[in-house]
């Protein structure tokens, strides 16, 4: 049964006291209890949310559902998320993510075998001029041909 | 260099990011003088400037802030920072390298709309940007340019980040109200209009954030001033992201009205070495695509771009050289809107599977000829029937690549292969 840490309480509260609608609140939150739970979020967390916000599970599971950036399924330490929308297609971004996953032997959306990486496609992510690129968890890697990126990837423990 | 730089004068300057920095280039200056002024005399001045909304609708902004109710109603100033018009980097940039200049604009423009709070909207993935925002906004907390009573001036404003979670919808302005108000980020029906019925109900003034930048310099030099660039009903400058084929691809700001074609030779340094210009969308994922003849006698303003049945959108610039594959291209753009799709209108949610669905049977090799009349007749039925855009966003591109393509459209069904590449689409990315 999941439960927020202490401080992870702390900013959930917070942040039901900053809006004048608590439902506000739902998006930061869910960001919140996601980082708890190594990057992913269960059923068990939107119970315990819906009783701390005190927003019904349905209400909050509809926003999760809703937004990608909510993980349904586990995910690997690093999440490389893959553009390959038009401006990165152009630059090669499907083929860049192809070989990540060729060289890192796993089909999109799967975890490693040590469950280090998860490789996605994602759509646009804002980096059209400086395309290709990848976000790895927060941080965005751009101008990368196939091998620059699996470089970077592989000196990721 | 036809560059005429209002807005991104001083982006090449590491300290510009904080507060020091943007003073020492005359940030703040505009603000004081700002209230002192009535807040009436800032919408004129801003109506008189002709800034239309530089997100992509292109609305007149003073107008939008004209449809406030008169009465002393509570209201939200938004900032619309979602960027996810595939193509558009702009305000990216901006948030990073001058995020008091948008805080400055959003003071300003608060001030005038009568609003004391304010929130910046970012999407989810912009992780470096909020983090740019929150530290110039704790900066404008400490020196008093937020807060209680700004500069002493009796005016109160308060301003707020808010991080999306990846949805494209959410760069509608009522989808993301919705998503402000902890719902899925659905549009709304309109009317009525946010300025009447926004955030919580109350009136909401959504401004992009370039447009919201743009409003410091309009009070700073003047209505006037600001119209000495770009043309009569598409006045100042605007940033444009140019991506795709070209040597330097980035963001520039050029005065509305540049041509298209000066925009892609001067600053971005042209095509690729040996290859040929094929295509460029113009505004963003959204617009209709221009053929190279068409690219030619375009410039970078409403009018003109609408005469050539495109838009200018949020100036985001996507170049296609003569080695793409339009079928290809077409593929990626129908896949993006049926992932986007928010569900809610049966004609964006079905035909915008339909739209992916028929366009990769053929890239698949599965097509048949009629399938090309199909997806026209499937667009068609989409455009101006759903709450939002963004089933006509999917529509236009449909259109305008089969009807300006063809020949590569029913080369690919007839040979199961690309016209452009010779190969399958297996081929081609797997």
């Amino acid at each position: 049964m999941f439960k927020l840490s202490e401080q992870g309480l702390a900013n959930v509260n917070k942040e039901l006291a900053r809006y004048e609608a608590k439902e506000s609140a739902i998006i930061p939150s869910l960001y919140i209890a996601q980082k708890e739970n190594n990057g992913f979020i269960t059923p068990d967390i939107i119970r315990h949310l819906s009783q701390v916000m005190d927003i019904p599970e349905a209400r909050i599971n509809e926003v999760f559902k809703f937004y990608t950036m909510f993980n349904q399924e586990p995910v690997g330490k690093y999440h490389v998320q893959v553009c390959t929308n038009i401006s990165c297609a152009l630059e090669g971004g499907r083929e860049m993510a192809s070989h990540i996953c060729k060289e890192l032997g796993v089909k999109l959306n799967e975890v490693t075998a040590d469950g280090r990486f998860t490789v996605s496609k994602v759509e646009c992510l804002g980096s059209c001029g400086t395309a290709p690129m990848m976000q790895v968890n927060d941080t965005y890697h751009e101008k990368l041909t196939p091998e620059s990126a699996m470089n970077l990837l592989r000196g990721m423990r | 260099m036809a560059e005429s730089k209002v807005l991104t004068e001083f982006y090449h300057l590491p300290e510009y990011q904080t507060l020091a920095g943007y003073k020492a280039k005359g940030g703040y200056e505009t603000l004081p003088k700002a209230l002192k002024m009535q807040p009436q005399q800032i919408i004129d001045e801003v109506k008189a400037s002709g800034l239309r909304g530089r997100g992509g609708a292109g609305f007149p902004t003073g107008m939008k802030w004209g449809f406030l109710p008169k009465n002393g109603e509570p209201r939200y100033l938004l900032c619309n920072a979602d960027e996810g018009e595939p193509g558009t980097f702009k305000d990216r940039m901006m948030m990073e390298r001058a995020p008091h200049q948008l805080i400055e604009g959003m003071i300003i423009s608060a001030f005038a709309v009568g609003s004391h709070k304010g929130y910046i909207y970012v999407r989810g993935e912009y992780v470096f940007p909020i983090e740019c925002l929150n530290k110039a906004i704790k900066e404008a907390y400490d020196a008093g340019l937020l807060g209680k009573n700004i500069l002493g001036s009796g005016f109160d404003f308060d301003l707020d980040v808010y991080r999306g979670a990846g949805a494209y919808i959410c760069g509608e302005e009522t989808g993301m109200i919705s998503s402000l108000e902890g719902l899925k980020g659905q549009p709304k029906l309109k009317p009525p209009f946010p300025a009447v019925q926004g955030y919580l109900r109350k009136p909401t003034i959504v401004n992009n954030v370039e447009t919201l930048a743009a409003v410091t310099y309009i009070v700073k030099d003047g209505a006037q001033t600001y119209r000495k660039f770009g043309t009569e009903k598409s006045a100042g400058t605007k940033l444009f992201s140019v991506s795709g084929n070209v040597v330097k691809p980035g963001n520039y700001e050029v005065p509305l009205g540049y041509p298209l074609i000066d925009l892609i030779n001067n600053e971005c340094g042209g095509m690729k070495p040996g290859r040929k210009l094929k295509a460029i969308i113009p505004g963003g994922s959204s617009a209709p695509v221009l053929t190279a003849e068409e690219v030619m006698k375009a410039n970078l303003d409403y009018e003109s771009l609408a005469g050539l049945g495109t838009m200018l959108g949020s100036g985001a610039v996507i170049v296609m050289d003569d080695s793409q594959c339009m079928v290809d291209m077409l593929g990626v753009l129908t896949h993006f809107y049926a992932h986007e799709s928010c569900g809610q209108c049966t004609p964006c949610r079905e035909g915008t599977g339909w739209l992916n669905k028929i366009l990769h049977s053929i890239l698949e090799g599965r097509g048949r000829l009629q399938d090309i009349d199909l997806l026209v007749k499937v667009a068609d039925n989409m455009k101006g029937k759903t709450i939002c855009a963004l089933s006509d966003a999917a529509a236009l591109p449909v259109l305008s690549f089969v009807t300006k393509f063809r020949d590569e459209f029913e080369f690919y069904v007839r040979e199961g292969r690309s016209k452009v590449k010779g190969t399958t689409y297996a081929e081609m990315h797997h």
